[in-house]
């Protein structure tokens, strides 16, 4: 297995000199082609910073990021631009789906940018509608499809362009539990039928139960790491509680 | 403090408030520049013929100016609203911290009172110098001569100004106190607007609607242009106005939907780069401003037809002038002039010399007065007749009660002119006018104003008999004809009766001798020297006449066309003032509608950025949406004047060859180009701002 997203010593600082703050703090990790993995974290410890970074929406402090053995934080400009667009896939929690597009507009958005020809894009999009089920939606608007269906519709649009690596934003937080139970199962065919390789960053013990592996995070370091192996999603669940407990409380006060 | 907050959010919001200072700056430039005009250098030197001219001019400016402030004071109030909605969420913010209704509504006065006096400095400055450049068009347009150039700053007029902006600022301070007083904060905190519901027109509906518009506009552009001639009343004309209005708005219902669905099934441009969201962008918000489209389309249609053809006009107004101006001069003296008499309204003692005078003819007074007689060719001289047995009234007979019922406002006891018939073809002969010929007891009527013309036809079809000096007289045709006596700016003639010579008028039933005659000379500068005889108050003639009080009225070729000019200047000037300030009117609404939505846009412009689009494309994006909607009324309404500027013409009858319409369209452009231009600009940076990610 190839790598598909190596994290080294990424650090990030915020402030001055007087008044520094570590949003992260020497960060490293790897993600393996055709894996799904979550980070967890509470509020404030540096998750979506990291994603971000990772996402090449902010510059790290320090460290390097390969994807595809491609140092991103040594992109600029439009290198970096085209690299996000073609290389990366993003889901995000309000789905951000164009409210003036239909449905099937807004998955071929992600290819007309890309300059792809038009009969590419028809057979595309149909081609992936039909395995995240969404083909009988594709000519309603935004507004006429449930918050599921919206995120099915975001999820096809960050796949279509056969992205390297596919960053999820907290997606199921504007979801209803069936519908994030549904979405999850997308997530499931996505990584498992087409091979995508999913990064979820997420609070929710659920949700996060889906991925392969978990990477908590607290205070901008990496606080524990708990893979699910041949457990099933269930044990798995309750070991990312446990964790959970012992992240929520502080530790340093209770001993 | 407050005040401190106030210019901190100015600098700080400056982009969003270019427009709205865009809007005031040309506003009161305008405002200034057409209000100093009858001060202006050239335009005092196109109207010294006639005083009145000026003060008519001054009138109708400032009647239009009171309309023009009316529509300056509400953009400028709709503007304001813009920018108070954009801050909603600041003013919460402030409120949240304590600060009261009061305060704020402080801070937005003290912004007001900022905005205001900066953009009238400015506004006055520019006003100031743009009115320098004018004068030089005046010249340009007018061959006034400019020769004389000084610089003029119209106080009046600045203050004018100053005054009526204070007035609508004022206005602007009252509605804001009122806005903001009737805000509540949870409204104010959650004012960033989520995606709306988005309300998609049937596409099979919209294509079949813009077709019948297109077909309505067709039908209108075929009536006023090949079937033009069959325009004859008021009610046709307004019906295809009507229908033009139907079809602008249903054009623009149906056109985005159109367009949409026509692209659609290109899907190879379709799909292509940001084409896809920049068409959904437009049809999205086109569905919502229809109604303000079609008014700024037809505002454009407005202006460009006004300026192109009162551009033109000033050619039309000249061919005319030309047949009312057969002669190079007109000189009339009253006769038999009695020891008291009124002129004007205000008595006059005659002196002894004047009424020896009202019994000569007008040459010998020349003569008498040391003008040499031979600077002037071709004269005639004819004795018009009037007397108190032969009153306007009279002349109506039996139609009398039922004529003043129409027009109490005439005079009825009036004594109508007389002429003898082989008098006034002495003077038709030297117009060129047509001659005519009359039995012992007939006579003709001359007349040529609409009015008066229409009155008296239905006199004369009665075979209406007349009584003059003892002798009874029956019209030889029923109604009247063409002829005029005394040369004018246009066909003002409103009566004038021709009897044979064989009547019995006699010496105390003249009323006036009549000159016409030619000036001695082949330039235009000999002309010119002639005239100065006549019209310069320090003249030999003039002084002599003054001296001994003999009143010797007329009117030259020279005066009456530049007079006329005068007229053309007033049309032309209220036309290019209405016109750029619909023009403002239009790309400011335009402007502020398009800033309005950029915001309301943001979200979807940022879920583009988060796509992957790089800034090159959202801002080309950006571009080609905004304009796009900046030319969809401004081509629709070029393409309304095309045909709309030759009914015009139809309608002025003007021989206007395309050459001479080419300058005034090159010119109508060329403002639009640049005032438009700016709104444009000012647009697309200000909404680039707006969706630029904090």
């Amino acid at each position: 297995m190839s790598t598909v997203l190596e994290v080294k010593n990424v650090e990030k600082y915020y402030g001055n000199k007087s008044n520094l703050t570590k949003a992260l703090n020497n960060i490293s990790f790897k993600v393996e082609k055709g894996e799904f993995v979550g980070i967890m974290g509470a509020s404030g410890s540096g998750k979506t910073t990291l994603l971000n970074c990772i996402s090449t929406i902010d510059r790290v402090t320090s460290g390097n990021i390969f994807i595809n053995n491609l140092d991103i934080t040594k992109l600029k400009g439009n290198n970096l631009n085209k690299f996000r667009r073609e290389e990366l896939g993003f889901i995000f929690q309000d789905f951000n789906l164009l409210d003036t597009l239909t449905a099937y507009e807004n998955i071929a958005l992600a290819l007309t940018i890309q300059k792809v020809h038009a009969k590419e894009i028809d057979k595309r999009v149909k081609e992936v509608a039909s395995k995240l089920e969404i083909s009988d939606i594709l000519k309603k608007y935004p507004y006429q499809i449930s918050g599921g269906q919206k995120q099915r519709v975001a999820s096809a649009r960050a796949i279509i362009t056969n992205p390297k690596l596919v960053l999820a934003d907290e997606p199921t937080g504007a979801l209803d539990s069936k519908s994030a139970r549904q979405l999850l199962e997308t997530f499931d065919v996505l990584n498992r039928s087409l091979g995508s390789t999913i990064l979820m960053v997420t609070h929710d013990a659920f949700t996060a139960s889906y991925a392969d592996r978990i990477i908590f995070i607290k205070d901008g370091k990496i606080f524990n790491e708990l893979t699910k192996g041949n457990s099933l999603r269930k044990q798995f669940f309750e070991k990312i509680i446990e964790v959970q407990t012992l992240l929520g409380g502080d530790l340093n006060d209770v001993i | 403090m407050l005040f401190k907050l106030s210019i901190k959010n100015m600098k700080k919001s400056f982009k969003d408030y270019a427009i709205y200072f865009l809007t005031l700056v040309l506003g009161v430039a305008i405002f200034y520049m057409f209000n100093s005009l009858d001060t202006q250098q050239a335009m005092l030197d196109v109207s010294t013929s006639t005083r009145e001219i000026i003060k008519l001019m001054i009138g109708m400016l400032n009647i239009v100016s009171v309309f023009v402030a009316v529509t300056l004071g509400l953009l400028i109030a709709y503007a304001n609203n813009f920018l108070i909605n954009r801050r909603k969420k600041e003013f919460g913010i402030y409120m949240i911290l304590g600060m009261g209704k009061r305060q704020i509504s402080k801070i937005i006065l003290f912004e007001t009172i900022l905005v205001g006096i900066v953009s009238l400095v400015c506004g006055i400055v520019i006003g100031v110098f743009a009115s320098q450049f004018m004068s030089v068009l005046v010249a340009k347009l007018f061959e006034a001569d400019m020769s004389k150039f000084t610089f003029v700053f119209s106080r009046e007029a600045c203050i004018k100004t100053c005054i009526y902006f204070a007035i609508m600022y004022l206005a602007v301070m009252i509605f804001n106190t009122i806005t903001i007083s009737r805000y509540k904060l949870i409204n104010l905190l959650t004012a960033i607007k989520k995606n709306e519901k988005v309300k998609m027109k049937n596409p099979f509906i919209s294509i079949l609607i813009f077709l019948i518009a297109a077909g309505i506009l067709g039908f209108c552009y075929y009536k006023v242009t090949i079937d033009a001639n069959k325009i004859t009343e008021i009610s046709q004309m307004l019906q295809i106005i009507l229908l033009g209005i139907l079809g602008t708005f249903l054009i623009f219902w149906s056109l985005s939907g159109f367009i949409l669905r026509l692209v659609q099934s290109l899907k190879g441009t379709y799909l292509k780069g940001t084409n896809m969201f920049v068409l959904r962008q437009i049809n999205n918000k086109i569905n919502t401003t229809v109604i303000s489209m079609t008014v700024i389309c037809l505002m454009l249609f407005m202006t460009i037809s006004i300026l192109s053809s009162s551009l033109s006009l000033r050619n039309t107004m000249q061919k005319d002038l030309l047949d009312m101006t057969p002669v190079d001069l007109n000189l009339y003296k009253t006769a038999n002039l009695p020891e008291e008499y009124t002129r004007y309204g205000k008595k006059y003692r005659a002196t002894e010399e004047a009424i020896e005078d009202s019994k000569i003819t007008i040459v010998e007074t020349l003569e008498n007065n040391d003008f040499d007689i031979s600077k002037l060719k071709d004269i005639v001289e004819i004795p018009i007749y009037a007397t108190n047995d032969l009153t306007w009234g009279d002349f109506i007979g039996d139609k009398y009660e039922e004529v003043k019922a129409q027009f109490p406002m005439l005079k009825y006891d009036t004594a109508e002119t007389i002429v003898k018939v082989s008098d006034y073809n002495k003077l038709a002969k030297l117009y060129g006018n047509e001659q005519y010929s009359l039995n012992d007891d007939e006579y003709i009527v001359l007349c040529e104003f609409d009015n008066m013309l229409s009155i008296r036809n239905g006199v004369l079809e009665k075979g209406n008999i007349l009584e003059i000096a003892g002798k009874e007289y029956k019209p030889k045709y029923d109604e009247c004809k063409e002829g005029f006596i005394e040369m004018s700016t246009s066909h003002t003639n409103t009566g004038i009766i021709l009897v044979p010579d064989s009547c019995n008028l006699t010496e105390d039933m003249k009323e006036e001798t009549f000159l016409a005659a030619n000036y001695n000379a082949t330039s235009d500068e000999e002309k010119e020297e002639i005239e100065k005889n006549f019209i310069e108050s320090d003249s030999i003639l003039i002084k002599n006449l003054e001296e001994k009080g003999i009143t010797l009225d007329g009117m030259t070729r020279i005066s009456i066309i530049e007079s006329s000019t005068g007229v053309a200047a007033i049309v032309v000037f209220i036309a290019i003032y209405l016109g750029i300030i619909f023009l403002i009117a239009s790309a400011a609404i335009l402007a502020l509608k398009q800033l309005t939505e950029s915001a309301d846009n943001k979200q979807r412009y940022i879920i583009l950025r988060k796509i992957g689009c790089d800034e090159k494309m959202i801002n080309q994006a950006l571009f080609r949406q905004i304009a796009i909607f900046f030319m969809l009324p401004l081509i629709l309404a070029i393409i309304h004047s095309i045909f709309g500027i030759q009914f015009a013409i139809t309608l002025m009858s003007v021989l206007a060859s395309k050459e001479e319409l080419l300058p005034s369209a090159i010119a109508t452009v060329l403002i639009i180009g640049i005032v438009y231009g700016l709104y444009f600009l000012a647009t697309y940076f200000g909404s680039k701002n707006i969706i630029k990610e904090e």
